[in-house]
């Protein structure tokens, strides 16, 4: 866990509301973006993660520090995230997406037919970054949500595949599936908005 | 004879077939997410580069998951609306207080 992060809760384990602060902005954000692939509304999220905050305030003393402390919030969270999912359950929601959005770009012995048209060497400029960020950030959003937890988690987060799982209680081979798909339909939102479709 | 029964045995072995078949590209494409993680199996892992090093459209492929990977590792969350800041902080002294 970063240095930062631990000084920080020492200090609200002494009581330092500045510390606490610190943190909260920090980290609800993030906490918020994960609660609302689980919960079926923004104002249930945003209560799952008052009562995360709240389970971090009276756990903060059992904390040992051997995971990250995003790991540790993002279990409490996911914990707390899945009771209340139980409780007020999502309308189920069709999920439109194709398993393989790449599949009618090959032919029947799976050569490409339309190939991709070059553009990777393209996104490090900073601009063109900055405005891929933002648009790969509105449509995430529109992945469905099992794709979007792991893609959050893995690629967003950075944690690991073995935290992941965990965390999200699947095993290896799925979050492997998720995480396939769910790149794959990011990189056709950046291909799109290279102009390159 | 022998001799090459042996060296087609060796040449299974080491993944680069006579008796394997080279992958095509849809298969190519679907092995990409785990082999930017490291976690394809080591024969998966040499078919794929053998496809990558004669096949141009999935090398601009894996190139654009590349980018993918660095774009989303590039998205920050939402500021956090200063009327949640507070309810959070009024929490803690409640808390404290309690």
């Amino acid at each position: 866990m970063s240095d930062d992060d631990r000084q920080l809760l020492d200090l609200v384990t002494a009581g330092d509301e500045a510390a606490f602060a610190a943190l909260v902005r920090r980290y609800s954000p993030r906490l918020l973006r994960l609660a609302e692939t689980i919960v079926p509304t923004r104002a249930v999220a945003e209560e799952v993660v008052q009562d995360t905050w709240l389970g971090v305030v009276r756990g903060v003393h059992r904390f040992e520090g051997r995971s990250s402390f995003k790991t540790w919030l993002f279990r409490i969270l996911v914990n707390r995230a899945r009771s209340t999912a139980r409780k007020e359950p999502r309308t189920a929601s069709l999920d439109a997406s194709r398993a393989d959005v790449l599949e009618d770009r090959f032919d029947a012995h799976g050569a490409w037919r339309q190939p991709p048209v070059q553009w990777s060497d393209e996104v490090d400029d900073r601009i063109v970054a900055e405005r891929l960020a933002a648009r790969v950030k509105e449509s995430l959003g529109g992945l469905p949500e099992a794709q979007r937890r792991v893609v959050l988690l893995r690629d967003v987060e950075g944690l690991t595949a073995a935290e992941t799982c965990e965390l999200l209680g699947i095993n290896d081979g799925h979050q492997r599936v998720l995480l396939h798909r769910g790149r794959a339909q990011v990189r056709t939102v950046l291909e799109a908005e290279m102009g390159r479709v | 004879m022998a001799s090459s029964r042996f060296s087609r045995w060796i040449a299974r072995l080491s993944g680069r077939l006579p008796g394997r078949r080279a992958l095509v590209c849809r298969q190519a494409v679907q092995l990409m997410s785990e082999y930017l993680d490291g976690v394809l199996a080591p024969a998966d892992h040499a078919r794929l580069e053998e496809h990558l090093a004669a096949c141009p459209h999935c090398s601009e492929h894996l190139a654009q998951l590349r980018a993918t990977l660095r774009t989303l590792g590039r998205v920050e969350p939402d500021d956090l609306d200063p009327a949640a800041l507070d309810d959070l902080v009024a929490l803690y002294r409640q808390w404290r207080a309690g």
